[in-house]
């Protein structure tokens, strides 16, 4: 398969980026993107030109490292899969593939196709985790958790953090990851102590770092590449809003 | 609390959702009174002279007017606040989600339609109406009298550009509504996976018969006043 590729380059944060043209050819159909990049890259080494930046690590889909805004949609025409996860048969023969990286105020480009994701790191340092003292490994039906809680709580857990919610909402929310976050430990016992306290201040957090507000649109969870539902969000808003009325 | 429902994303959104639930329930409450002028002008007539400058009218009015502004004002800000976190760059190429309705992406521009139709429905009927009775006259500037709505209407949806105008306008409610509705209740947290549908469901339901009523009004004054008793 042959495609034309239009891709972001962008030399460091600071300068001006623009597209450019490439041309791909003899790419099997079962080519992963990520490795039709890599071909991609390995031409432009040989030619002596500078290949081009764009994140991956697992290539499995449980990272949450690769991202990239494929032709429109974050990690590409595939439904719940990640860029990593796509195949270049989805892509027609002799196509034009416009590779982009996330839009964001709160994810400014790096390089190319990396942007900065540490935002969703700091949101996570203000309350995504729960403290408890570390001892020996306590008996796994020590607490019995229903089983609907248990898979709503894993639902959510499933969330990786690639960004792709923030960068296909249209106003820059991250209310999909916060909510992922906040709501997989309150559906637990253990995570149910702080939960108020962990609601606040991860809102506040994401505030603070420039994020917009929720619009319901359900954008994010179309683009989701794990298929977090808005019902989250929807947990995440009674969550703030009863602690903020009994503050 | 004052303080997070101007600070925080959540709370604006609650604001939003507080105002957006009272103006439905009062566009519920206006239409059910508009429907009246089509069974009955007298009756309709009867509803203008009870409301009228009485302080009870007054009062909801202020409050009316309140609701409208403040959902305005946060709209603006919310805007404004999303617009800068998508950041300055945009994407080149865009796709519309799966799932995404139309309306919630343009709640803005449909707001801003609806603002302006109640702008011009201020001038055709309450600068006309209520207005009048404030400023203590007797006969508004059409020689009606204030509390004759039915005669207004009739006048006003004897043009055709008005009717036009308005179905326009109802149709830009329509479509706010259909995402406004379910909205309120997703950002006060009474949402799940299992309610989506049906509260999308109530929204358009709400919207339609919202839609229909007003519609209604305006189309029967228009091509059969005689229904409506105004032969």
């Amino acid at each position: 398969m042959n495609f034309t590729l239009k891709i972001w380059r962008q030399k460091d944060a600071k300068s001006k980026g623009a597209f450019e043209t490439y041309k791909v050819e003899n790419i099997s159909a079962d080519t992963s993107f990520l490795e039709m990049l890599d071909i991609l890259n390995n031409d432009l080494v040989h030619q002596g030109k500078e290949p081009v930046a764009f994140d991956h690590d697992c290539r499995e889909g449980i990272c949450g490292m690769c991202s990239l805004h494929i032709d429109g949609q974050a990690h590409g025409p595939s439904k719940g899969a990640t860029t990593c996860q796509i195949y270049m048969r989805k892509f027609k023969d002799g196509a034009t593939i416009t590779i982009e990286p996330w839009r964001s105020a709160a994810f400014p480009v790096i390089k190319d196709l990396v942007v900065n994701r540490s935002a969703y790191d700091q949101i996570l340092q203000a309350g995504g985790f729960i403290s408890v003292r570390t001892n020996s490994v306590p008996d796994a039906n020590a607490i019995p958790i229903p089983k609907k809680d248990a898979d709503e709580s894993m639902d959510a857990a499933a969330c990786i953090g690639c960004g792709a919610c923030a960068a296909t909402c249209k106003n820059g929310s991250a209310m999909l990851f916060v909510a992922a976050r906040v709501s997989s430990l309150a559906k637990l016992p253990q995570g149910r102590v702080e939960a108020t306290r962990r609601a606040k201040a991860m809102v506040a957090k994401m505030d603070e770092l420039g994020f917009g507000n929720c619009t319901n649109t359900g954008a994010c969870q179309a683009e989701c590449p794990k298929q977090i539902s808005i019902t989250h969000i929807a947990r995440l808003n009674r969550e703030f809003l009863s602690a903020k009325f009994k503050d | 609390m004052s303080c997070f429902l101007s600070n925080s994303s959540l709370g604006k959104k609650l604001v939003m959702s507080v105002t957006g639930c009272f103006l439905v329930l009062f566009i519920l409450f206006h239409m059910s009174m508009n429907v009246t002028a089509i069974i009955s002008p007298e009756g309709y007539n009867a509803i203008c002279e009870f409301l009228g400058a009485n302080w009870y009218a007054l009062a909801g009015t202020v409050v009316l007017a309140a609701g409208v502004l403040i959902h305005f004002i946060y709209a603006i800000i919310l805007t404004l606040r999303n617009y800068k976190a998508r950041g300055s760059q945009r994407y080149a190429v865009t796709v519309q989600e799966e799932g995404v309705a139309w309306a919630s992406k343009n709640m803005l521009v449909l707001g801003f339609i609806v603002l302006a139709g109640l702008l011009l429905h201020l001038f055709n009927f309450w600068s006309k109406m209520q207005l009048v009775e404030i400023m203590g006259q007797h006969t508004n500037s059409l020689g009606y009298s204030p509390a004759d709505g039915a005669a207004l209407i009739r006048y006003t949806f004897s043009q055709w550009y008005y009717v036009v105008i308005y179905l326009v306008w109802f149709a830009a409610l329509w479509f706010h509504l259909t995402h406004g509705v379910w909205s309120m209740f997703q950002s006060v947290g009474w949402a799940n996976d299992t309610w989506y549908p049906r509260l999308k469901c109530i929204a358009n339901i709400v919207a339609t018969i919202i839609f229909l009523g007003f519609a209604a009004v305006v189309l029967v004054y228009f091509f059969c006043p005689c229904i409506a008793g105004a032969c």
